[in-house]
């Protein structure tokens, strides 16, 4: 039916649309800046990006699930309000209840609706054919694999005939196996039209899955979210992920996944008051000091430069697992990206080849330099005459620029990150952090 | 009786999943269905027979009958009580977990109060719902009815509602945006998440409150107050009375009774009722599976409980909900903005009736207070202190056994199959039918009442350590207890590094419920009328019980406010601090 489609007016538009969390001082925590977005009808839309970069909160702004802080969602042009207009979720990790049989899970949507027993369940039983479920109609979840199960999670998002399907990292949950062959199936309902639903929207951080489904790819930057590129696919089905035109489209998006954030920002939209007062705190990448040795010494092994896509297949790692590690490398001087290439830096090389003890080293050094949060809390530390201070007392700054979840995870973070620089000492039981004497 | 927040705790005891009332026990699970008819059908009798009796005219002085023969009508007495009772809380309880967990601003009062609740003792409300359901039913014997099973309500519904309200606190975010995504209207809500969601946390509270309904029968069931003496015919009655009258062969055959329909109750209900929640046991994978023994696994296993839900609840709570979507789409497409204006005035008004009340009860209360003399505080105080000690030692005996005997039971599967199910049927029994027997032995002895008291604290109480310190030695990891043989650590080093550290959380679990448990069971083990006349050793619980039977409510106010301030003071300061300790430091999930 997407061919047949002569006006292409957006099933669902945003507009300015944005979320922020607002602070008990009166400046804000900014999570998705103003993006503008529309869906249209016959298109599967991928939207990719790293994993906390606000991905998942768009599409629930987009759902109802959510409210936005500012701006609006718009259903054919008319604003959203009360009744939630025809949208269906596919959930990472299913979200199936536990206490229904597959066949109850997909008929109580329907049941929701108050349609009829009969009607209801004539429909799901053609549903649960369809996704090749049949014979499993009586089986409760758990005795389900994972791909048997996001079948079911599939079945009862297409039993109400939604408009739009959004699928929120369906596969992400599921071995590479099961997810490839569910992908192909699925792919193959919509080109079929097997479903009625006229549009999907599909959250993922994987970049090959978004190539192989999706017509149109949007790539989310972080900190706050925003849209840092827009791709849109014209390759024919089935796609090949060895077509030459596969993977230049795959090294494209990683160029625009890694390209530094300064660069966007400075092309990208005004920024606002709440979001200058932003820039000036670096977030941390949720990783450990150890990945990235491991990252810079393989670089090493390469002779120091290596395509990281090239890298990312070599390793059998996702975009997810090593883009943290490689921004983690970059924020502290180790590494350079350029056009989707890593570089390794002098100091990088010299982390690579030097032993235990000096990497704690070189790490204190160049995270004292760039670290603004672990420099400042060195200085708290060294400002009290016992060197200690609570961790909450650090987290309260952070909370002035992260969600409460997000402070704590970068507070975390910044913590294995002091622990391994040997800057200060944790305890857990008590909270507190302790300088360490050099 | 005091919260279990940790249902999860007690999935050791859980059987086994994937029970289906498939055919392969029929003749068996035959039996069990043609018991349970007569089952009904007695019930059926007895309501027909309860009915008449209290729909007579009042009478104070029921002869309490000590023939063995009317026992069965007794149990049944008491059953319906409890059973009505039970299902009053129940119903309550659903109310006030959904109320504090759905409103931000309720949660804010409802939540804290329910700690406050928990932690008066049932005697404490005697006064006031007794006085006003009789006067409430003044020519009925409905009324006495009524406060009695009203009573029983207070012992129960507090740890069931905070289970509830726990339960919704705790849904996956995922579940409840999928409910929210495919439309769910509020009832399916309920009935198909929420309840749910929270069913196996409600069973194991039910039972626990059931079991403390039974500990506290005696004392519900007959009362003096004031001037007026209350008697009810039941098990906990005919207890009572054969042990005022010091009649030993009555009190056997009390006891003997007592026992036989708790443990029946245990074996033809609790079980197939745990065994048919496992189908609501939230994971992913279907996990390993562990034993639990009943006789009703024997025979039909949950078969029972399975086809009650199926041909009745089931079809039921369908109807519900196709009705209900029904009438939400009439009402969204109706939708009205002009009643919200007129539903929040109601809510300032009830905002304002509330406040109201509640300063009239504290300035009348306060009256109360000042009436009592410096002495009279003094005398509370002392009473306090005693019954802390009292409560204190009887937590330490009863770490001191269960301890390394939970750990010896969870750690030997051999001694845990035979092991379990004793433990668990000794735990059925209420301690409180067993006090006249240990009261006939001990009393010879010198400090016989203060012994039998701090007895009674420990048999009510121990369950709750032995059974969290079983699940939590059955916990410990293989890996850690290989480091500390093949590194060959003294027994003393096993137990310092490994085995209590490994079993801290759930220790502290149990800990908490029995020291809260312990102290409701003052009320009891302090103060008992025994062969004609009272015995009591001087403490908090045997003031309430006094200030209670002798009607005076001054003091009676006054030794609860102490009792409820010291038993949440302890919660605050002590227990939720080593619990946090417990799920931080010493959590082996982490």
């Amino acid at each position: 039916m997407a061919t047949a489609e002569t006006t292409l007016a957006p099933i669902i538009e945003a507009r300015k649309l944005e979320k922020f969390y607002a602070q008990a001082d009166g400046s804000r925590v900014q999570v998705v800046s103003p993006i503008d977005l529309a869906i249209y009808p016959g298109q599967i839309v991928a939207l990719l990006g790293p994993s906390g970069c606000g991905k998942s909160t768009l599409l629930r702004m987009l759902t109802g699930l959510s409210p936005a802080s500012a701006g609006g969602v718009y259903w054919h042009g008319q604003p959203v309000q009360g009744d939630a207009p025809n949208v269906s979720i596919v959930f990472q990790s299913f979200a199936l209840f536990p206490w229904l049989t597959v066949l109850e899970n997909v008929e109580a949507p329907l049941e929701a609706r108050g349609m009829a027993p009969m009607e209801r369940h004539k429909r799901a039983l053609r549903i649960i054919d369809a996704v090749g479920l049949d014979g499993f109609e009586s089986a409760y979840p758990k005795e389900l694999s994972g791909g048997m199960k996001q079948r079911v999670g599939v079945a009862r998002a297409l039993v109400v005939e939604p408009e739009v399907l959004f699928m929120d990292e369906p596969f992400s949950a599921l071995d590479v196996l099961t997810a490839e062959t569910l992908r192909g199936e699925i792919l193959e309902l919509w080109l079929d039209h097997k479903f009625p639903t006229r549009a999907i929207f599909i959250v993922t951080h994987n970049i090959d899955e978004a190539v192989f489904l999706a017509d149109r790819i949007i790539v989310l930057g972080r900190n706050p979210a925003k849209i840092r590129a827009d791709f849109s696919v014209k390759l024919s089905h089935p796609r090949d992920h060895k077509m030459p035109q596969f993977v230049e489209l795959v090294d494209a998006i990683y160029r625009a996944l890694t390209s530094p954030d300064a660069e966007d920002s400075a092309s990208g939209t005004p920024a606002e008051p709440a979001t200058t007062r932003q820039r000036k705190v670096i977030m941390l990448p949720h990783t450990r000091p150890g990945g990235m040795a491991g990252l810079l010494e393989i670089l090493a092994d390469q002779g120091g430069r290596a395509d990281l896509h090239k890298l990312a297949d070599d390793l059998s790692l996702e975009v997810d697992a090593l883009l943290p590690t490689v921004d983690t490398a970059v924020l502290l001087g180790s590494l350079k990206v350029e056009e989707g290439d890593a570089q390794i830096t002098p100091e990088g090389l010299a982390f690579a080849r030097a032993d235990i003890q000096e990497r704690k080293m070189i790490f204190r050094k160049a995270a004292l330099a760039n670290i603004p949060l672990l420099r400042q809390m060195e200085q708290s530390l060294k400002a009290k005459a016992d060197r200690t201070l609570s961790s909450d007392f650090f987290l309260d700054i952070l909370d002035e620029h992260f969600s409460d979840d997000e402070a704590r995870r970068q507070l975390e973070t910044a913590i294995q990150w002091g622990r391994y620089a040997e800057l200060f000492d944790y305890d857990a039981a008590t909270g507190k952090l302790t300088l360490t004497e050099a | 009786m005091p919260f279990l927040q940790l249902p999860a705790k007690h999935s050791a005891a859980i059987p086994p999943a994937g029970i289906r009332p498939a055919g392969a026990r029929w003749p068996f699970a035959m039996v069990i269905d043609v018991a349970v008819f007569l089952f009904v059908a007695v019930a059926i009798y007895g309501i027909y027979s309860i009915s008449r009796a209290w729909l007579g005219p009042v009478n104070p002085h029921v002869e309490i009958s000590q023939s063995p023969r009317i026992l069965p009508l007794y149990a049944l007495y008491s059953l319906i009580r409890l059973g009505i009772a039970y299902a009053l809380s129940l119903v309550f309880a659903l109310a006030y977990g959904y109320l504090a967990a759905r409103s931000r601003r309720a949660e804010l009062v409802l939540v804290p109060l329910l700690d406050i609740l928990q932690s008066i003792p049932v005697l404490s409300f005697l006064p006031g719902v007794m006085l006003a359901m009789v006067a409430l039913f003044p020519r009925r014997q409905l009324g006495v009815e009524l406060g009695s099973i009203l009573l029983i309500f207070t012992g129960q519904v507090w740890n069931i509602a905070f289970s509830f309200y726990s339960s919704l606190k705790t849904q996956p975010r995922e579940l409840r945006e999928a409910a929210i995504i495919f439309r769910f209207t509020r009832w399916q809500r309920f009935a198909e998440l929420d309840l749910p969601f929270s069913t196996i946390g409600l069973v194991w509270n039910s039972m626990m409150s059931v079991a403390g309904g039974w500990f506290f029968l005696m004392a519900c069931e007959m009362f003096v107050l004031g001037d007026r003496d209350f008697r009810l015919p039941g098990l906990g009655s005919f207890l009572q009375t054969a042990a005022s009258n010091g009649d030993t062969r009555s009190i056997l055959w009390g006891v003997a009774a007592m026992i036989g329909v708790v443990v029946l109750l245990d074996q033809l209900v609790w079980r197939p009722i745990i065994a048919w929640a496992d189908k609501f046991k939230f994971e992913q994978v279907e996990s390993g599976k562990s034993q639990a023994f009943s006789i009703v696994n024997l025979l039909g296993r949950a078969s029972f409980a399975i086809r009650v839900y199926r041909a009745v609840a089931a079809p039921v709570f369908g109807w519900l909900t196709v009705t209900f979507a029904a009438a939400s789409r009439v009402a969204r497409s109706l939708a009205a903005p002009a009643r919200v204006p007129s539903r929040r005035w109601l809510m300032i008004l009830l905002g304002v009736v509330v406040f109201v009340a509640m300063a009239y009860a504290s300035i009348q209360g306060g009256r109360e207070l000042a009436n009592l003399s410096r002495a009279d505080y003094s005398h509370l105080a002392k009473s306090a202190g005693l019954t802390f000690l009292r409560v204190n030692v009887s937590l330490l005996l009863g770490a001191l056994w269960t301890v390394p005997a939970g750990v010896a039971i969870g750690s030997n599967p051999r001694l845990a199959r035979i092991a379990q199910p004793i433990v668990q049927i000794a735990a059925s029994i209420p301690a409180t039918a067993l006090f006249p027997v240990i009261l006939l032995v001990l009393l010879r002895l010198r400090g016989g009442m203060e012994a039998s008291a701090l007895l009674l604290m420990l048999l009510g109480t121990q369950w709750y350590i032995l059974f969290n310190v079983i699940a939590g030695a059955m916990a410990l990891p293989t890996d850690l207890k290989e480091v500390a043989q093949i590194f060959r650590f003294s027994k003393w080093d096993r137990w310092r590094r490994l085995i209590l550290p490994g079993i801290f959380p759930y220790l502290v679990t149990g800990l908490l419920t029995a020291s809260g448990g312990a102290w409701n069971a003052s009320i009891v083990a302090e103060y008992f009328h025994f062969q004609g006349k009272i015995l009591s050793t001087p403490g908090l619980g045997s003031a309430i019980s006094r200030a209670s039977d002798s009607g005076s409510f001054d003091v009676l106010l006054a030794a609860t406010l102490i009792m409820a301030t010291i038993v949440v003071l302890i919660n605050r300061v002590l227990w939720r601090r080593l619990y946090r300790l417990a799920t931080s430091r010493y959590n082996l999930q982490a």
